[in-house]
């Protein structure tokens, strides 16, 4: 029986990285990584295990990613310390996607910016969003530093082969309805821990409505449903993106059609409403419909930016909201495009000029405030509408202060009304 | 292995890698350091309580988030010998195993013991205690791959030893 079940697109992708003709789920696998990533907090770790190894040196200057973006441009002492660390160690070994102040951008917009992460890849990555890269039809998944150590020095990771959740996305997005709502969505549905060890594997006709900044949401955030990863299957639309930012050559893998899945759902995507996350998990979601119900949630602070929604289609949105109106007064409004490269397109369009008449500050690339790093730290018991993946308690400043994660619709509209609103 | 043997800190279901150690510690790497802010947003007197050998017991999803290692560093500099819980978050999961910090699933044991009991847990039987009710549990036995990392004390040893 085992032997005719077909496979997932996770599970052919690790099949062929491990060199084997098929592989089910529970299976221990060693596979060759086309990419090891690590930032200014992960690699500091990963560099001193890696002084333990026996053999020194890298496996391949070329296929090891360092992204100095959690606290950078340097937020204190020890911070530099840890940029510095991360400097010298890409120097002495010749890596040649090591990405300084100016260049850099948050790790997981830059990457397939830049064209390092394609279809059919094998990429790990010691920070928990490297699922990002599932929306080009990679397997990537998050690791910690000594994963990363290994990595670098061998070109290999074990895995144990995941199962998988099937989400069969059908239908059309409303206006303002984004990959950030349908990611919340689901978490609330199957809560935080919901995929806990699977793949979330999106497929159905209802993917072609969603843009490939859309679908880098969506995977990105598969790691707060306690997903392995998250993957899309690679479209016209993700096989352009590839083509316009790559050079390397993909590989495209499709599911068996008897592939297994351990659970199936079905998501129209029409009927998805603008959804946020209360605090303090990403699975207490409310749509705004719910929200407006309840009494007015009044905001300090919002924040556009991170990892999960500081692309250039996030910016256009907030920007189309922000046009000619201003944040509430009292309101701090942060944001943060993910790359320079996004930063200078959105200087090209108007959109900082935008903000900045409107009261919001803009900021060089940087997760700073995702993580209660610095540049937007929270008081004791205050509140704050992110387009970032994560409320938990004290993730951005004080231990009483509150997270409410949105969309760049929702945080912008937040913005200007002081409450919590969609446009 | 050794035998774990302590009194028990209990929490819920999702304790994340924020609350293990908050991120505005992160600016260091230094194990004695991070171990001193460690539990700081869930349990502020857990550092001034936890001895050497001491255990904690959770239930689901436990170190759920970030990937940071300094999650299972600060524990296991901290003093605790093991962490008990219903599941792992996956990520968590892997660095306790890479990082030679004894972790075990077992959802029996994570109902069945409260905060200050004393247990036990046998690593070679999967066998944990519980002195104070006198109860005992069976945790998940580790593929035999994983047993090797913890018999390494730690992946990058293994990796020197295979080669």
């Amino acid at each position: 029986m085992v032997n005719h079940m077909g496979m997932t697109m996770t599970q052919k992708i690790l099949a062929q990285a491990a060199g084997l003709e098929k592989v089910e789920a529970g299976q221990l696998i060693e596979a060759d990584l086309d990419l090891v990533l690590g930032n200014d907090i992960t690699s500091p770790v990963a560099i001193k295990e890696m002084e333990k190894f026996t053999v020194q040196g890298v496996f391949d200057k070329d296929k090891i990613a360092l992204v100095p973006d959690h606290f950078v441009p340097n937020k204190d002492i020890k911070s530099a310390e840890h940029c510095k660390c991360v400097r010298e160690f890409a120097r002495k070994n010749e890596i040649t996607n090591y990405f300084e102040v100016g260049e850099m951008g948050i790790e997981h917009a830059l990457l397939p910016e830049k064209g390092l992460t394609v279809a059919g890849d094998v990429i790990i990555g010691a920070d928990s969003h490297t699922c990002t890269y599932g929306a080009l039809g990679a397997f990537s998944t998050g690791v910690g530093s000594t994963d990363m150590a290994a990595g670098m020095a061998t070109g290999k990771a074990w895995f144990k082969v995941p199962a998988a959740i099937r989400f069969q996305l059908v239908g059309k997005p409303a206006k303002y309805v984004s990959g950030k709502d349908v990611i919340l969505h689901i978490i609330g549905m199957i809560g935080v821990d919901g995929a806990l060890y699977k793949s979330m594997e999106f497929t159905g006709e209802g993917i072609q409505n969603l843009s490939m900044d859309d679908r880098f949401t969506i995977a990105n955030m598969a790691i707060e449903a306690g997903g392995k990863n998250g993957i899309f299957p690679v479209d016209a639309q993700a096989e352009q993106y590839i083509k316009e930012h790559s050079d390397r050559p993909y590989r495209i893998y499709e599911a068996d059609p008897d592939a297994v899945y351990d659970a199936e759902y079905t998501i129209d995507l029409g009927k998805l409403r603008p959804t946020v996350a209360f605090p303090h998990l990403p699975e207490n979601t409310h749509t705004i419909d719910e929200i407006r119900t309840m009494d007015e949630i009044r905001v300090d602070q919002v924040v556009i930016g991170s990892c999960t929604n500081g692309r250039l289609e996030d910016l256009r949105t907030a920007a189309e909201i922000l046009k000619d109106q201003h944040v509430a007064k009292g309101m701090r409004c942060i944001i943060i495009p993910a790359t320079q490269a996004i930063y200078m397109q959105a200087m090209e369009e108007g959109l900082l000029k935008i903000f900045i008449q409107a009261g919001a500050v803009v900021s060089t690339p940087t997760c700073g405030p995702c993580l209660g790093g610095y540049m937007g730290i929270l008081a004791e018991g205050e509140r704050c509408v992110s387009t970032t993946n994560r409320n938990f308690v004290g993730r951005m400043g004080h231990v009483t202060s509150e997270i409410y994660l949105a969309s760049p619709a929702v945080a912008a509209a937040s913005a200007i009304a002081g409450v919590i609103t969609a446009p | 292995m050794n035998n774990a043997k302590g009194t028990v800190f209990k929490y819920g279901d999702n304790v994340d890698t924020d609350v293990i150690i908050p991120a505005r510690y992160l600016n260091s790497s230094d194990p004695a350091e991070l171990a001193a802010h460690c539990m700081e947003d869930i349990d502020k007197s857990f550092i001034s309580q936890v001895k050497k050998g001491d255990i904690i017991v959770a239930e689901k999803n436990f170190g759920c988030g970030s990937s940071r290692e300094h999650a299972p560093i600060a524990i296991k500099a901290a003093g605790v010998s093991c962490v008990i819980a219903e599941t792992f978050a996956r990520i968590f999961y892997r660095n306790a195993i890479n990082i030679g910090l004894p972790i075990i699933e077992c959802p029996e044991a994570a109902k069945g013991i409260e905060a200050g009991d004393e247990v036990e847990v046998n690593f070679d039987t999967g066998i944990i205690t519980n002195l104070t009710k006198g109860t005992t549990f069976k945790g998940q036995a580790f593929p035999e791959f994983m047993q090797k990392i913890i018999a390494s004390e730690g992946l990058i040893n293994y990796i020197n030893r295979e080669k």
